[in-house]
């Protein structure tokens, strides 16, 4: 492999790594704050780039206003499913398990409506020519988005923390994460807090979903499954809960994914296993994530 | 008690909807096929076909056909099930389907073991039919379909250095890159010839690092016998890699989404598949063209064309057996002889394959063009 062909193999890397990234975010701050893993995050990453597609195929917004108009209401259909696949859960009082299960129907149910209602065929996705646009760098060839997306997952990670650790919303949702009871007899209206953190979650979802359709314009119901899963996979790595963690984690198994087919390139249809071999033994060795801190046990 | 009391009543339901799904005077067809999941053009264009086939055709022997339609959802394990579901449940004589050789030999065993002949019309990897004698197809083969784009590139592209980019989680692409290296390595003489060869699977979106790897190799010309959708973005990501070689690619790219999900990147690619509206072979196929515009209000593809043939040939079978047992039509439909199809003459050879012309399409100007036909050899 020549040097060119490895600072190729690295531009194509840091793409990948920073699209999970930004997907992990979203994951691992829904479940830092509510101790909830959404498996419906990989769907509600599809209903942003759905909603975004159909704002401009159908209503003819400018691509910008229909990516704004998406993340608006992916936040909405997040609030939503909350109120109706999470909320009542807890107001019984639900083991967290249940909720996990619940995570996954309404995760199925969303596949499934999609189908329904859109089909199964592919979508193209509308580009702005702007990102698609390569840049030669010596005989390193790169698109604008190359530039754009790493960019956006950084803003999004000072979003983020802003939000978290700055507002006084934020200063609820790290209360509701110490101790429910506690929280709740503080004055913190729970129900509120908690659907904030769905709707900024969802958001986050539905950004990265947009990301997502943008490097590869093939949109349909069920691929938000592949991603979804993998994100996850890439909170958990970083140590589900933290931020920069999430971060972390995307980079490495976006990194892995392609660096294993760089240097064995004959092992190409074994991606996934060679990138998950190297996560599972980093979990062996760190149980709790890179970035992840051994959880006390309430008692 | 109440539970009891319940099932029982389900039960009676069920044995309902059993008894009546089959009456004497329907023939019961099943057709099972991808209408949702990463295949879903594929299953829906074809499907498209055999509607247009049972509204032109609705009567076999003064009996009414009924078509039982299932979504396999371009799962393996849902094919099986589909097709055991078809037999089991809708009693059918026969059945059509499936897009996606994977899908076909997951079906396929089901149907033999229940010894329901099922009519193949597009699963192109040779080991759908072959040791399975209630499995035809009305299209050709893959070692024809290598055959053909080998061909191609070597003579038309006149390309001595190739590269392959396969999906290895299909039996069709794996197949189809075998039988292409097989025949380009024929046509050079060096095996050499085949620079290299890299592989994704189903549902990946990033090939940016294959491609990066096939780049190194500098190839005159990439083969990807993918699904539509897939190499769709695959070609999308190599020009924007800036690698500007000729793509070619097999019968699974014809789908309007290839060129809507491609747009400008995948103008010029070369594709090998079994028909095409532009170029009719026998009084049927304009028949079948008019038919369907009117019907649909645009050209037919290659997949309508062979789900209409397949469900065709089954009625044109039971007609010949003037039976509707499912013994008489397998065996009818073995001996199948210049059937005239909207794709051609089909004939079955002994593992109950059609052998056909190929037909290859150019994409020009954002549409399929017709760029030849090649004769079997």
């Amino acid at each position: 492999m020549s040097l060119t062909h490895f600072f190729q193999h690295l531009a194509n890397g840091v793409y990948l790594g920073s699209l999970y990234a930004l997907i992990a975010i979203g994951y691992t701050m829904v479940y830092g704050i509510l101790r909830l893993i959404n498996f419906a995050h990989g769907e509600l990453l599809i209903v942003g780039a759905f909603i975004a597609y159909y704002g401009i195929l159908i209503f003819h917004l400018p691509w910008w206003f229909s990516f704004i108009i998406a993340i608006a209401l992916g936040a909405l259909v997040g609030v939503s499913l909350e109120r109706v696949a999470y909320r009542p859960l807890r107001e019984r009082e639900a083991p967290r398990i249940s909720l996990l299960v619940s995570a996954i129907g309404a995760s199925f149910f969303l596949q499934n409506l999609g189908l329904v209602i859109i089909g199964g065929r592919h979508k193209s996705f509308y580009r702005p020519p702007f990102f698609a646009q390569t840049v030669q760098l010596g005989d390193v060839t790169v698109m604008n988005f190359l530039f754009v997306l790493p960019l956006i997952t950084i803003i999004i990670l000072g979003i983020v923390f802003f939000l978290v650790y700055r507002s006084k919303t934020g200063m609820a949702m790290r209360a509701l994460a110490k101790d429910y009871p506690t929280a709740r007899l503080m004055g913190i209206n729970i129900n509120r807090i908690i659907a904030y953190t769905f709707a900024l979650g969802s958001a986050l979802a539905a950004i990265g979903g947009i990301m997502y359709a943008l490097r590869y314009p093939a949109i349909h119901p069920l691929a938000g499954v592949l991603p979804g899963l993998k994100c996850f996979i890439a909170a958990v790595v970083g140590g589900i809960g933290n931020v920069p963690g999430a971060v972390l984690g995307g980079f490495i198994l976006g990194m892995l994914e392609i660096m294993g087919i760089a240097f064995f390139p004959h092992l190409a249809g074994y991606r996934d296993a060679i990138a998950f071999i190297v996560l599972i033994i980093i979990l062996s060795f760190k149980p709790t994530g890179l970035l992840g801190e051994q959880v006390v046990e309430k008692v | 008690m109440l539970a009891k009391k319940f099932s029982l009543i389900f039960l009676l339901a069920l044995i309902l909807v059993f008894t009546g799904t089959s009456f004497a005077d329907e023939v019961n067809i099943g057709v099972y096929e991808p209408l949702t999941g990463p295949m879903a053009a594929g299953g829906q264009m074809t499907l498209e076909g055999i509607r247009l086939a049972h509204e032109m055709y609705p009567t076999v022997l003064g009996k009414e056909v009924r078509l039982f339609v299932e979504d396999n959802k371009t799962d393996k394990a849902e094919a099986a099930l589909t097709v055991s579901r078809l037999i089991e449940l809708r009693r059918v004589v026969a059945i059509v389907g499936t897009y996606g050789s994977s899908l076909a030999m997951s079906g396929g065993p089901v149907a033999e073991a229940a010894g329901i002949p099922v009519m193949g019309c597009s699963p192109t990897h040779p080991l759908v039919t072959q040791g399975n004698d209630y499995y035809f197809r009305a299209c050709f083969i893959d070692p024809f379909q290598g055959y053909i784009m080998a061909t191609y590139a070597y003579e038309t592209l006149g390309a001595r250095r190739v590269a392959i980019i396969q999906d290895i989680a299909q039996d069709y692409s794996v197949g189809l890159a075998h039988f292409f290296r097989q025949a380009f390595v024929e046509l050079t003489g060096d095996p050499a010839s085949v620079v290299g060869m890299s592989s994704y699977q189903t549902l990946d979106t990033d090939f940016t690092a294959q491609l990066t790897y096939l780049r190194g190799l500098d190839p005159e010309a990439i083969f990807a016998p993918g699904y539509y959708g897939d190499v769709a973005l695959l070609i999308t990501q190599a020009r924007e890699l800036g690698i500007g070689v000729p793509f070619l690619g097999g019968d699974a790219c014809e789908a309007p989404e290839f060129i809507e999900i491609g747009g400008a990147y995948v103008e010029g690619v070369a594709i090998s598949t079994h028909y095409s509206a532009d170029a009719p072979v026998t009084e049927e196929s304009s028949k079948f063209v008019a038919a369907f515009i009117e019907k649909y209000g645009y050209s037919p593809s290659a997949f309508a064309a062979l789900g209409y043939d397949a469900y065709r040939l089954i009625l044109d079978a039971i007609e010949r057996a003037d039976s509707t047992d499912p013994q008489a039509i397998r065996d009818a439909l073995a001996e199948t002889y210049r059937f005239e199809g909207a794709t051609g003459y089909i004939t079955m050879d002994e593992d109950g394959n059609a052998v056909k012309t190929g037909v290859i399409l150019e994409v020009k100007d954002g549409e399929f063009v017709y760029g030849g036909s090649v004769e079997p050899r």
